[in-house]
């Protein structure tokens, strides 16, 4: 027999809540793309947009935001205890996945992405889905590029690397600046803020900042818009359910590159 | 539906805009995200418990949606008293901002109020179910519940002291926290629950275990505020896996002046403001009429 729903169909969603304990996944392939980054394959398929992100479970260690770069991989960078502890993992080990989080990029029309080191993780679904017109990828060095082969084979793919090793020598800048950007309708960008900023910089100077979709990271505890750990100034926007994405007019006079909060919710 | 009046005397020593708090630990650690949850139409904010020290947390998973509500061990993370600085703006504007603290003796409950002179009221939290040394490992004993309330009234503002659920008698503690002087009782903090990971063999939670709030609680919660109101003369904030209007008029039912939600804004960080939409009307009729109707 179905329930008589009298309550708004917010409200209901609000009491039906669905179960998100970690699905607990074998990882099959682990793969050293860099000195720095891997990527974990594992052994089941999440339905996934992407620039979405799943929660990590490390047993034992934490639980870390991690965007998908396929249905069944994450690739991470080595930066704190969780990430350590996950590259010791190998095939045959269990990690636990919560997700997939948060709203992902929504392209429209032709699309230029950009990506920052391991900030390609988000945008190279994107690309292997066939969504990205242009592509520009920039790393410190030749080694660090992450995915160069099978972006290349998927878009129109520009290199920039700071020492000059591969591609462009510079910044993902001096490629973007080559480039007439009033051509393309959205610019998906992930990468370090700095740089996340000069983009959204440039953007807003020609008055397009909107076509802008940037994907933030920050400290999360709960993945799931309740604790407030990565809440940002000053709409109090939720990074980990109103974004991890966010078109460019909403990151005007924020805290977009300029601080963040760690675990205890002080700035950093 | 019964529809009510929106509150016009303070409530517990605090204006609020209705009767709906958002409730500590839910998206209070910033005044960014209190003020916006101001401008969704609650009725006054709780902020995120602050402490004598600076702390992180557990390490995670620290909080995970499970059927008909959300299991949490967070660890009482809090940026101690930077939060001072942090809140100064809402203070400003005399936003109804209740600053929730915790500490392990009265000193420290006493310590951490006086950075806030400017807090409308303070919350205890006497009832966190999952932190040693602080939360329910004292507020279980009514002697220091009483004691720690004490300190704090010193500082002259009202005191609300929340409550954990898990002891044999809640209405020892309510009675204690209001021989300590305070201002409202909240009751309930959450319940303490686990969950196994069967494919990891192992507790979900960093913590291991932790407490359970959401809808699976708000019958324990209505319990409660019931038991209080029968032995309470200050006003009760009802508080447990309420997510409606109906779930608002019940709490009151039970003896609750006003609530506080915190789970239900998982499903839908706008849950007050379409509580509110249902549950006032130009014609209501004040909440007293309601309050502890149940126990006639």
């Amino acid at each position: 027999m179905p329930i008589t729903v009298y309550l708004p169909e917010k409200l209901w969603d609000a009491l039906m809540t669905e179960e998100h304990m970690p699905v607990v996944i074998t990882i099959t392939a682990v793969i050293d793309e860099t000195p720095t980054i891997k990527t974990f394959v594992f052994d089941k398929l999440f339905d996934f947009l992407p620039g979405q992100f799943c929660m990590v479970w490390v047993p034992g260690v934490d639980e870390i935001p991690m965007a998908f770069s396929a249905a069944n991989t994450i690739t991470v960078m080595k930066a704190g205890d969780a990430t350590a502890a996950l590259f010791n993992h190998k095939a045959g080990d269990k990690i636990g996945i919560r997700g997939p989080y948060g709203n992902g990029f929504l392209p429209s029309g032709k699309v230029l992405a950009i990506a920052g080191g391991v900030g390609v993780t988000p945008l190279f679904p994107l690309a292997t889905a066939g969504e990205v017109d242009t592509f520009i990828l920039g790393t410190r060095t030749a080694d660090e590029l992450v995915f160069p082969e099978e972006l290349a084979k998927v878009t129109d793919l520009k290199i920039a690397t700071d020492d000059g090793t591969r591609g462009y020598h510079g910044f993902v800048t001096g490629i973007f600046d080559q480039l007439d950007v009033t051509e393309y309708d959205t610019v998906c960008v992930c990468g370090p803020e700095m740089m996340m900023r000069s983009i959204f910089d440039r953007l807003a100077a020609k008055g397009i900042e909107n076509r802008g979709q940037f994907s933030l990271h920050r400290y999360m505890k709960c993945g799931v818009g309740v604790c407030g750990s990565c809440c940002i100034d000053h709409e109090g926007l939720r990074v980990c359910r109103d974004g991890p994405v966010f078109t460019g007019d909403s990151l005007k006079d924020n805290e977009f590159a300029h601080h963040h909060r760690g675990p205890s919710g002080r700035r950093e | 539906m019964i529809r009510l009046q929106k509150p016009i005397e303070k409530i517990g020593g605090v204006s609020l805009r209705n009767h709906m708090l958002l409730a500590a630990g839910v998206l209070g650690t910033t005044a960014a995200s209190l003020s916006r949850m101001l401008r969704l139409g609650v009725g006054g904010v709780v902020t995120k418990s602050i402490g004598p020290e600076s702390k992180d947390g557990y390490h995670g998973p620290s909080l995970i949606p499970i059927t008909c509500g959300m299991l949490n061990a967070m660890g009482l993370p809090n940026p101690s008293k930077e939060f001072a600085d942090e809140i100064s703006t809402l203070f400003a504007a005399n936003y109804p901002v209740v600053v929730s603290i915790f500490g392990g003796t009265p000193a420290e409950f006493a310590k951490v109020a006086a950075w806030f002179p400017d807090a409308q009221a303070f919350e205890l939290n006497l009832s966190c179910p999952h932190a040693e040394g602080y939360g329910a490992a004292i507020g279980a004993n009514p002697r220091t519940v009483r004691e720690c309330t004490r300190a704090v009234k010193a500082f002259g503002k009202p005191i609300w002291v929340k409550l954990t659920p898990n002891v044999a008698d809640i209405s020892v503690i309510g009675m204690a926290a209001e021989e300590g002087g305070a201002d409202a009782i909240v009751a309930i903090n959450t319940v303490k629950a686990m969950r196994i990971s069967t494919g990891m063999r192992r507790p979900v939670l960093g913590n291991t275990f932790g407490g359970l709030s959401g809808t699976a609680v708000f019958p324990i919660a209505v319990r409660a505020v019931y038991d209080l109101y029968e032995v309470c003369g200050i006003p009760i904030i009802g508080c447990g896996g309420i997510a409606t209007a109906d779930n608002v008029l019940e709490m009151m039912m039970a003896g609750a002046a006003a609530v506080e939600i915190g789970s239900a804004v998982y499903g839908d960080i706008s849950v007050f403001s379409g509580i509110a939409e249902e549950l006032y009307a130009d014609n209501g009729i004040p909440a007293r009429e309601i309050v502890g109707c149940a126990h006639d």
